[in-house]
């Protein structure tokens, strides 16, 4: 199968008075019809960069984008017009306009295709009825709350009757439980209506919940991708542990001598596994870390267990956690990773001192 | 107290003064929208970059702008004439304060329109919007409340040049002020002509910012 997006060879520098910066190098992805596609990386990493290259709102230095057989590089002004209306964008703030009620939001890709205005007005009150804000029609952008700006912004979209969106940081300016109710949208707008997704973000929590697939990106480098299930249960990039542990650092105390990091992924989450393994062995295992949560019946998310000091019986527990279809990781890199944190830290506080 | 005639005269000059000053707001915006959208789009974050055609319209607005209204209303006599063949009266200081208020306007609107969220322009361009649409359907009426407050001041400066203008025979209230106000020494009369410009400011000024109000939809209700 023919990947829906083709990402060959991209480079984009920026050239700045002082120096030139390589926003992208030499980055190739496929992202395949019906993907749920995460770009992860620190803020800087050049994720934004590249997803504007997937709608050429960038245009790349070098590298070829192909989406659905076209390379945008070859399309003329007008062509690459008519393509960008099959890829949808929604953005970290909304960018409605400000002076347009809701419903002609929704309105205003349509009336850029040229349809009658009774016509758009119509249909742009069935794809409010698919985000659900049909009441919300006749008011302005500037009555809603983060949440609901992003649904009119969905609804906009989906207007277009895009193949692929493209999510930027849609999520992170949203509260917790609003983020969640937004990405079980796009999650479902994926499924009724195949549309590809990329999400660009920064939150290991966003991929988890929603993407199939993700990579990882980093100071303008691909370091790593691959489908989530594989890259969250056995990270192999430095920069791929970071994003995956960095909610470890919450944890004060991390001396633990022998730490285990295991990943729920298929478990159920009414199967009491460390509970039943403390029983099993009658030593107890201390937990230093979890995040799990309970997804449709299913336990996904991670915790970090410190071992017993007794060596055998810890090789026995390792044993029995794999037998519980756990991905098992010995963390003696833990270390490694916490301490590039702590240099970063220190960096800080010295800046501070000047 | 005033004469019949002086009070005839008086609504005669506040008749002048508005057809001077609307008139030439109106031929300023025709002249000043276009330069100051081609202004904001061809500038350095604009939506079509083009340095040379930026720094062209850039130069033309800085100089008519540096140069005092006073001054320019002498120099362009001759372009008066030539158009309307003759250089005094409230229909003939049309043309300077035209000329005066372009540059000016062409300025406000480039910087009302540069207030549009950058962000909301390109989500307009993702959705594939030429540039014509997101000018006309984006930025001109993202910005509308800013461009009618800028009008506002636009059309109380002119008001300004156009009192100004009367110290050149320019008709209006303030060639009213200047010839029986200041060189006969009628105080009364200077005084009821500084009234009514100042009652005219006002009521420019509440009906801009009324109208600016009425068509803003980001204030919660």
């Amino acid at each position: 199968m023919e990947p829906i997006i083709k990402i060959e060879h991209l480079c984009k520098e920026f050239k700045l008075k002082e120096m030139d910066v390589h926003a992208l190098n030499d980055v190739s992805l496929d992202i395949y019809k019906g993907d749920i596609y995460g770009i992860i990386g620190m803020s800087g990493a050049g994720k934004s960069t590249l997803v504007r290259c997937l709608n050429f709102l960038e245009r790349p230095t070098s590298g070829n984008v192909v989406v659905d057989g076209r390379d945008l590089a070859q399309l003329s002004g007008k062509e690459l017009r008519e393509e960008r209306k099959s890829i949808g964008m929604i953005f970290q703030h909304f960018n409605l306009l400000m002076q347009r009620s809701v419903v002609d939001n929704v309105c205003f890709p349509l009336e850029i295709a040229g349809m009658k205005r009774s016509e758009a007005r119509k249909k742009a009150m069935e794809y409010l009825e698919i985000v659900g804000l049909t009441e919300k029609a006749k008011a302005y952008p500037v009555q809603l709350s983060g949440g609901q700006k992003q649904r009119v912004a969905i609804a906009r979209v989906l207007a277009s009757d895009p193949k692929i969106l493209l999510c930027d940081e849609a999520t992170s300016a949203l509260d917790p439980q609003t983020t969640k109710s937004i990405l079980q949208l796009l999650k479902e707008i994926n499924r009724k209506f195949g549309i590809t997704i990329v999400v660009i973000t920064h939150e290991m929590a966003v991929v988890q919940e929603i993407c199939s697939h993700v990579a990882i990106i980093d100071q303008g480098n691909l370091v790593e991708h691959g489908k989530v299930e594989d890259i969250f249960s056995a990270p192999q990039s430095r920069e791929a542990k970071r994003l995956i542990y960095q909610g470890f650092e919450k944890v004060a105390e991390m001396k633990g001598k022998r730490c285990v990091r295991i990943v729920f992924a298929e478990n159920s989450s009414f199967e009491p596994v460390i509970g039943n393994m403390v029983l099993t062995f009658k030593t107890p295992v201390n937990i230093l870390y979890a995040n799990t949560r309970d997804l449709d019946g299913v336990a996904k998310g991670e915790m970090i267990l410190q071992l017993p000091e007794d060596a055998e019986t810890g090789e026995k527990m390792i044993a029995y956690l794999k037998n519980a279809k756990l991905s098992v990781e010995e963390m003696e890199d833990y270390e490694s990773v916490h301490r590039i944190g702590g240099a970063q830290g220190g960096r800080e506080e010295g800046d501070e001192a000047c | 107290m005033l004469t019949a005639r002086e009070v005839s005269m008086i609504i005669e000059g506040i008749g002048g003064t508005l057809w001077m000053v609307l008139m030439s707001v109106l031929f300023g915006y025709i002249l000043g929208l276009p330069m100051g959208i081609l202004l904001t789009v061809t500038g350095k974050d604009g939506i079509r970059p083009n340095a040379a055609v930026y720094k062209v319209f850039d130069v033309i607005s800085n100089i008519f702008r540096s140069i005092p209204f006073l001054i320019l209303l002498l120099l362009v006599q001759p372009l008066t004439r030539l158009i309307l063949g003759k250089s005094y009266g409230a229909t003939a200081t049309i043309v300077p304060l035209t000329i005066a208020a372009a540059p000016y306007i062409a300025r406000m609107v480039e910087s009302s329109l540069k207030e549009v969220d950058h962000g909301v322009i390109e989500a307009a361009q993702s959705m594939g919007a030429s540039n014509w649409t997101i000018i006309f359907k984006v930025l001109l009426t993202e910005a509308r409340t800013s461009l009618i407050v800028n009008a506002t001041i636009a059309t109380n400066t002119i008001l300004g040049y156009s009192a100004m203008a009367g110290a050149c025979g320019g008709g209006g209230l303030g060639d009213i002020a200047v010839r029986y106000g200041y060189h006969r020494w009628q105080p009364d009369i200077l005084l009821i002509t500084v009234v009514l410009l100042v009652v005219l400011a006002q009521i420019f000024q509440m009906t801009g910012m009324f109208i600016s109000r009425l068509v803003d939809r980001r204030r919660v209700e």
